[in-house]
């Protein structure tokens, strides 16, 4: 096991050295650049923004640009945004917590939610519930997150007030649970609804696949009850294909993120990464790169790691 | 605005001249900013007065997130209406046009001796008793470092224009001090009303002053201390109860940014927001918005200008006959009514038409295919096959670029495409992200023709010399945004008269026979002057438009709940 870990965390230095290479190389060749934003101000020139562009050495030749940025991440310095100043992991550090609590949430109302419908829907296959949860399914999966979110807004927000339009808490009052709850509600629900109908499909199909095997069948014959033979021997075998899902969610809520946050003016990661791409903020923009891709490597070699751990038929190493 | 209620005030440009104050030599103390009758934005029926001490908060919505919060470096607009909460300048230009004192004790003038007759020695006297946040007496030695910073080679300062000619800075007293210009420079006026001054005992602590502490928990002289920041999401200020001037007159002052502006107006219309800022509401939400109840939208002026940048080295586009036939060729009112709710009013000019040089007076833009057609023809524009023209080889052919994304000038490209195809001018769209639309593609004139909003003014000065000044052609060395590439040895000469003169008719007629020489040229197409529809909620009052400034929120101080 130790090797396996040893070698894998081997092949993710790798891999992370090449997405550096990579993402550096496409932002910085893309046209545009980080004063863009200041190309029509009254009260700027060109000499201004010649004359800044070398301070923050952008003027420099890119591998010249790549190997400062690389050696300085090595040590630790992620660089500074040119936005605001700050350093890049402090900025990312008081993202990741919206980006979080709106992750979490979504992931736990999904995995809740599509092991049940999918659970459901293979023992009661092609009922009622089972043909509706197949085509509520597929609606979620083809339309994008950002209409649910403007649905949602318009019925529970503009028509009936019930839930706020968008932001963390209410403005000017941070601090009250039930307030944060509140506000938690809908961009979450919007969120999860793509990966609760992903999961519900996985989970449908494993337990459709465990179900059908013959040692359901023998325990049948054992004459035990039905409750025993899902929970304990069906669900737990089920659930095994379910922690590769797990392992390869973070990009797709990532991903689910960057649109839920805009449309609900969520402080996250998501909309930092969107604003950072846009003003060209290259510190920034790569170190959300390079932490996001430390997250997928880490999730994918857990989900590996627990699947050893779970499975005993499984070795590695 | 035929659809105005008593709640809906709407600031229109002002259609005569300059008023007698405006038109007193800037000697005088007269503004050299843009003039807009006050009474037009007047607050809804229900009469108040501000209280007598701070109360309430303020969530002000931005479509973009401050995030710049040293005024001396580079920042947008949205800084700067942070900026204005935090920090003063030496005096400022209100809304109806007025230079006003702040830091300063009176606004420099040759009457008052200020300014010596040749425009050289500055002497400014500034007012007692104003402290910084943390308590530290504000003194000339403040107006001193600051200038010295500008000036600073390797201080990442946003822009010298002006404050380079500074030289021989003398503090003579706490509360005066003097310096020499290398040259006389009457534009420095305007732009000193727009420079907000930082503390000398809180920048110096730190050895580099681009990496300053104080660049991210500011400490001004203005009518809000800084809160703290939440980044992504808000900013919060509390009411500087030692502001040296009026106001403020709420607790709070929360910046709430929300990036998409379907969902700002949203939150405007749910009550989450108080007030939208900068960009505004959307021109298709206007006129649902002037129907929410308990909400007021004031729509006004803003000193940009809407136009068509011709790249004047570029093939057709060089020819003054094929600009005036495009011009002429633009169904401007379809622009205005249709795209537009009718809100923007046509120009013919750079200056905002509140402005005191401002030139009535221009050749009016009239909506003539049919002339535009025989004006090709005369030419030597000949059709060919396919209906496009060309003359010596060269196809009446090119490229509009504008930012993607923006629905409304995407709109417009298609009415113009449209438009020109009439007269066989085969216009095709390139549009661009924002950050490369407004990269080397636009500096570096890369572009055929860009549809854009500019405000040219300097501050609230007319000096335009780094966008039509001969030596400000990036793409041919210049050093400032002459991205037309437009050359006129008699427009470099009236700007070079204009920035040294400090007489304000002379400086108008100089500046008057400018505005004629480019609409002339047609080195830039213009459409119409900008505006800005901003909603507030109906009992916030104290809220004043003003175009000399680039934002609305120049004010907050003066806002208070009724």
């Amino acid at each position: 096991m130790a090797r396996y870990v040893v070698n894998r965390l081997g092949q993710a230095v790798l891999l992370l050295f090449i997405v550096s290479m990579l993402g550096f190389a496409i932002l910085h060749l893309a046209p545009g650049g980080p004063l863009s934003q200041f190309a029509l101000s009254s009260q700027m020139t060109q000499e201004d923004l010649d004359r800044i562009t070398r301070q923050l050495g952008l003027d420099r030749p890119l591998p010249v640009q790549y190997a400062d940025w690389l050696w300085r991440m090595l040590r630790g310095d992620w660089g500074v945004s040119y936005r605001d100043g700050e350093p890049v992991l402090k900025i990312i550090g008081a993202h990741l917590g919206a980006t979080f609590e709106l992750m979490a949430t979504a992931t736990l109302i999904a995995v809740v939610l599509g092991c049940w419908i999918g659970i459901l829907g293979a023992i009661r296959r092609y009922s009622i519930f089972d043909q509706l949860a197949t085509v509520g399914a597929m609606v979620a999966l083809s339309i994008p997150t950002f209409w649910f979110g403007l649905i949602a807004i318009y019925v529970f927000s503009v028509n009936l007030g019930w839930l706020p339009s968008g932001n963390r808490h209410t403005v000017g009052e941070e601090g009250s649970l039930l307030d944060m709850l509140h506000h938690l509600i809908a961009p979450a629900l919007v969120l999860a609804l793509v990966e609760t109908a992903m999961w519900g499909r996985f989970m449908r199909s494993s337990m459709l696949d465990v179900i059908n095997q013959d040692y359901i069948r023998t325990a049948r014959a054992k004459g035990l009850p039905e409750w025993r033979i899902l929970s304990q021997h069906a669900l737990r075998n089920a659930l095994l294909p379910m922690i590769t899902v797990a392992g390869l969610q973070f990009p797709t809520l990532l991903g689910g993120a960057l649109v839920t946050e805009t449309v609900f003016t969520w402080p996250g990661m998501g909309r930092l990464f969107l604003d950072s791409i846009g003003y060209r903020d290259y510190p920034v923009v790569m170190g959300i790169l390079m932490f996001s891709a430390t997250m997928v490597l880490i999730g994918s070699l857990i989900a590996d790691m627990l699947y050893a751990v779970v499975d005993p038929r499984i070795r590695v190493g | 605005m035929s659809d105005e209620t008593d709640s809906v005030k709407a600031v229109r440009p002002a259609a005569t001249g300059p008023s007698r104050r405006v038109l007193m030599v800037l000697g005088a103390g007269a503004a050299a900013g843009l003039a807009a009758p006050g009474t037009l934005f007047a607050q809804g029926a229900r009469p108040s007065t501000p209280p007598d001490r701070p109360r309430g908060q303020i969530v002000a919505a931005l479509s973009q997130e401050p995030t710049a919060f040293n005024p001396l470096m580079p920042g947008i607009e949205v800084d700067q209406a942070v900026w204005w909460q935090l920090f003063s300048t030496l005096w400022y230009i209100d809304a109806e046009g007025n230079f006003v004192p702040d830091l300063a004790r009176e606004v420099p003038t040759v009457a008052n001796g200020g300014l010596s007759a040749d425009g050289l020695t500055w002497k400014i006297k500034l007012r007692s008793g104003v402290t910084w946040h943390d308590g530290t007496a504000f003194t000339a030695e403040d107006v001193k470092y600051s200038l010295e910073l500008i000036n600073n080679p390797n201080f990442r300062v946003r822009n010298r224009v002006g404050h380079s000619l500074v030289k021989d800075i003398t503090v003579v007293s706490p509360d005066e001090i003097h310096w020499r210009m290398e040259t006389p420079y009457s534009p420095y006026l305007s732009i000193l009303s727009l420079t907000f001054l930082v503390p000398k005992h809180v920048m110096e602590k730190a050895a580099d002053p681009n990496t300053s502490p104080m660049n991210n928990a500011p400490v001004g002289t203005g009518p809000f201390r800084w809160g703290s920041r939440t980044p992504g999401d808000n900013i919060l200020l509390t009411a500087n109860t030692a502001y040296h001037g009026k106001g403020p007159y709420v607790e709070r002052l929360i910046f709430k940014y929300i990036s998409d502006l379907t969902v700002l107006y949203t939150q405007f219309r749910t009550g989450q927001v108080d007030y939208t800022g900068i960009q505004g509401i959307l021109p298709n939400f206007v006129r649902e918005a002037k129907t929410l109840r308990d909400r007021t939208v004031v729509v006004s002026s803003t000193s940009s200008v809407e136009h068509i940048a011709p790249n004047l080295d570029f093939g057709p586009l060089a020819d003054k006959t094929v600009r005036e036939a495009l011009y002429m060729a633009i169904n401007k009112k379809a622009i205005i009514d249709a795209l537009n709710y009718g809100l923007p009013t046509p120009t013919e000019t750079f200056v905002p038409q509140q402005g005191w040089s401002y030139q009535p007076g221009l050749p009016a833009h009239v909506f003539d295919p049919a002339k535009a057609n025989a004006l090709l023809d005369a030419a030597g524009w000949a059709r060919g096959s396919d209906g496009v023209r060309a003359k010596g080889g060269v196809r009446l052919e090119f490229t509009n670029s504008t930012t993607s994304g923006n629905a409304v000038r995407e709109q417009t490209q298609q009415l113009l495409m449209q438009d020109w195809r009439g007269i066989g001018a085969a216009m095709r769209i390139q549009n661009m992200p924002p950050a490369v639309m407004w990269g080397e593609f636009w500096q570096q004139s890369k572009f055929n023709s860009a549809l854009v909003s500019v405000n040219f003014m300097l501050g609230a000065d007319p000096d335009v010399t780094p966008r039509f000044g001969s030596g400000a052609i990036p793409a041919k060395g210049g050093r400032g945004f002459n991205t037309y590439q437009y050359q006129n040895p008699e427009a470099d000469s009236l700007l070079a008269l204009g920035a040294r003169q400090f007489d304000l008719a002379e400086r108008k007629a100089s500046y008057g026979k400018l505005q004629t020489i480019i609409r002339n040229d047609l080195a830039i197409l213009p459409l119409f002057q900008g505006v800005i529809a901003e909603g507030m909620k109906a009992n916030l009052r104290g809220f004043r438009p003003n175009a000399n400034t680039s934002t609305n929120c120049w004010n907050i101080r003066e806002w208070y709940w009724a």
